[in-house]
């Protein structure tokens, strides 16, 4: 596994150590300098706000959705606040649209930069995927055909971003539910591609792996083993639906609703078993359960992690070139 | 020329919003199947998940007619006037618009303006924070003699009103399991103002005519002419007790003489 000559380790003036990356166009991005604790952490949930901060539960960080805090004053931003002083932080954008044909939303580029300002979070991630179009925004996250036309465009959106939010961002492997004829590669290529290119980390959504493998006919452990394992920064589980398609094959449909499913969870223990403890968040978006039974799957995550301790090939935040 | 992909998310784009649209060329099924069901999964997800924030933001709206015939609603709406913004917070501005003109809905003539006072919750949830200014600064401008009709009173940014000719308030406090829905009178007509104090966000019932006072005071007029504007709207706006709402909820957050207190 090689790592690219252009991620490299610096000091600055108080001695501490940050990561640079420089991308192909030759500017430096300063990494994000704490990343995050390579434990189980959870999505915040409204609901969830006073429980947390009562009970102070033992997770690793919590991770947000960009939009859901893009509001002016109020209880989001109090709430986030005095969590923030509590534990790490995951900021994750759904709608920057870096799959979009359109060049990206500088208004909404400021706006992520702000909460990055403000809350100083340990990292920053996006989807490879579009989410809006002209003036429309759709909420949800759209597929790109794999061709060296969408590889420039993503890599130029990456670069962008990376250089407004001064810092390196980590791109989620997304779930699909049909392929374009126009791909010349296949996805785990493009992803490989598009990390080698940009500089940027890999969002390692597992659940979105075995969905679109199956959805698409895969051996799910052989695209993960195709992707870019060093460049991880982060891990996603989450829970889907069964539907079918119109042949009667199994239809997976990433729906953050429900729990991890069995199958991903294999797949993640052989994950950890080759990079070692990560940090790896449990989503839920819909049907959002106590926070109790949200503790109890970061729970069963770090019982899988903890007896690959000392394994790890090391990650592009923590090995030098 | 118009860039390829543009186009083609275009065209992709069109058929999201629209169930009768054919499939959009250049898609592949690794079975061979019929892609329509494939991309049926992501008009879903765009169509369910936009009804899905706006049940959040309408939920005594969506309870007033049932969760099947919100839906159904919400899905017209949704195709037809699907979100400008990333941040769904904002989104719904045009949904009690689009009710007062849906046919079906009209059975229930107050609903509109119920989704306009949820509306206008949610905006005031998310506003951002000011101090409250404090019960002495009150006083003080208040004893202010002759000056007092000058006074310029600065609200808090989550203060708005909604006016209606149905009984809102009524309504949606019965919807909060205060009151009985059943001795509401709903053509009995109210007004109220929105705002949060510190995380709360109150709905208040108001008197005839702080509306308009609460307007004109949102739009820079004096103190004086406020209070002659609510006069005419309602002759028996009662100042002190707008003064007195206002201040009890924390909707203030500054009074200013302009141009003489620097001097």
């Amino acid at each position: 596994m090689t790592l690219p000559a252009r991620i490299f380790q610096a000091t600055d003036d108080v001695g501490s150590m940050a990561w640079h990356v420089q991308s192909d166009t030759g500017r430096m991005h300063e990494l994000v300098r704490a990343s995050l604790p390579a434990r189980a952490g959870i999505g915040l949930k409204s609901q969830h706000f006073r429980a947390i901060l009562d009970t102070n539960p033992d997770v690793g960080f919590f991770e947000i959705h960009a939009e859901n805090y893009m509001v002016a004053g109020g209880p989001y931003h109090h709430y986030l606040g005095l969590i923030r002083e509590r534990y790490a932080l995951s900021l994750h954008g759904v709608g920057l649209s870096i799959g979009g044909a359109a060049p990206l939303d500088v208004a909404h580029l400021g706006r992520l930069a702000s909460l990055i300002d403000r809350y100083q979070p340990a990292a920053f991630s996006e989807h490879l995927a579009w989410s809006g179009h002209g003036d429309t925004y759709f909420n949800d996250l759209l597929p790109v055909p794999y061709d060296t036309d969408t590889l420039t465009r993503v890599c130029n959106h990456i670069d962008q971003a990376q250089e407004r939010l001064g810092c390196r961002m980590l791109l989620e492997n997304p779930s699909t539910y049909f392929e374009f004829t126009r791909s010349t590669m296949g996805e785990a290529q493009f992803v490989c591609e598009v990390v080698r290119r940009t500089g940027c980390g890999l969002l390692l959504d597992v659940n979105n792996a075995y969905v679109s493998c199956v959805n698409h006919g895969h051996d799910a452990q052989t695209y993960i083993n195709e992707l870019p394992l060093w460049a991880v920064g982060e891990i996603h589980l989450a829970g889907f639906a069964r539907d079918c398609d119109a042949k009667g094959d199994p239809l997976l449909i990433d729906s953050h609703g429900c729990a991890v499913d069995e199958a991903v969870w294999t797949l993640f223990d052989a994950v950890t078993a080759r990079l070692g403890p990560m940090a790896t968040l449990l989503e839920r978006d819909n049907n959002v359960p106590p926070l109790a039974t949200l503790l109890d799957e970061a729970h069963r995550a770090e019982s899988l992690m903890q007896p690959h301790a000392a394994a790890g090939i090391g990650t592009g935040w923590r090995v030098t070139s | 020329m118009m860039d390829l992909h543009v186009y083609e998310q275009a065209l992709f784009a069109l058929t999201l919003l629209n169930p009768e649209a054919p499939c959009p060329s250049g898609i592949r099924t690794w079975n061979d199947s019929d892609p329509i069901a494939r991309l049926a999964v992501y008009r879903n997800n765009v169509v369910s998940s936009l009804i899905d924030a706006l049940a959040d933001t309408f939920p005594v709206t969506q309870e007033l007619v049932g969760p099947e015939f919100f839906r159904a609603m919400a899905s017209i709406f949704v195709r037809q006037s699907p979100p400008s913004t990333r941040v769904l917070a904002q989104y719904g501005g045009a949904f009690p618009v689009f009710i007062e003109g849906f046919a079906p809905a009209q059975s229930v003539p107050y609903l509109a303006d119920i989704a306009r006072l949820e509306m206008a919750r949610v905006r005031a949830y998310h506003a951002g924070d000011a101090e409250p200014v404090s019960r002495d600064v009150v006083g003080l401008a208040l004893a202010s003699g002759e000056q007092m009709a000058e006074l310029r009173l600065v609200c808090h940014p989550s203060v708005s009103f909604v006016t209606s000719k149905f009984a809102i308030v009524s309504l949606w406090a019965a919807h909060q399991g205060e009151g009985d829905l059943g001795l509401v009178d709903p053509y009995c007509a109210e007004s109220a103002m929105v705002a949060r104090q510190g995380l709360d966000v109150l709905v208040v019932l108001l008197q005839p005519g702080a509306a308009e006072f609460i307007a004109a005071i949102q739009s820079g007029i004096a103190l004086g002419e406020a209070a002659g504007i609510a006069v005419h709207t309602a002759g028996n706006f009662d100042l002190t007790h707008a003064l007195g709402l206002l201040m009890t909820h924390g909707a203030l957050t500054s009074i200013h003489l302009p141009q003489r207190l620097d001097s």
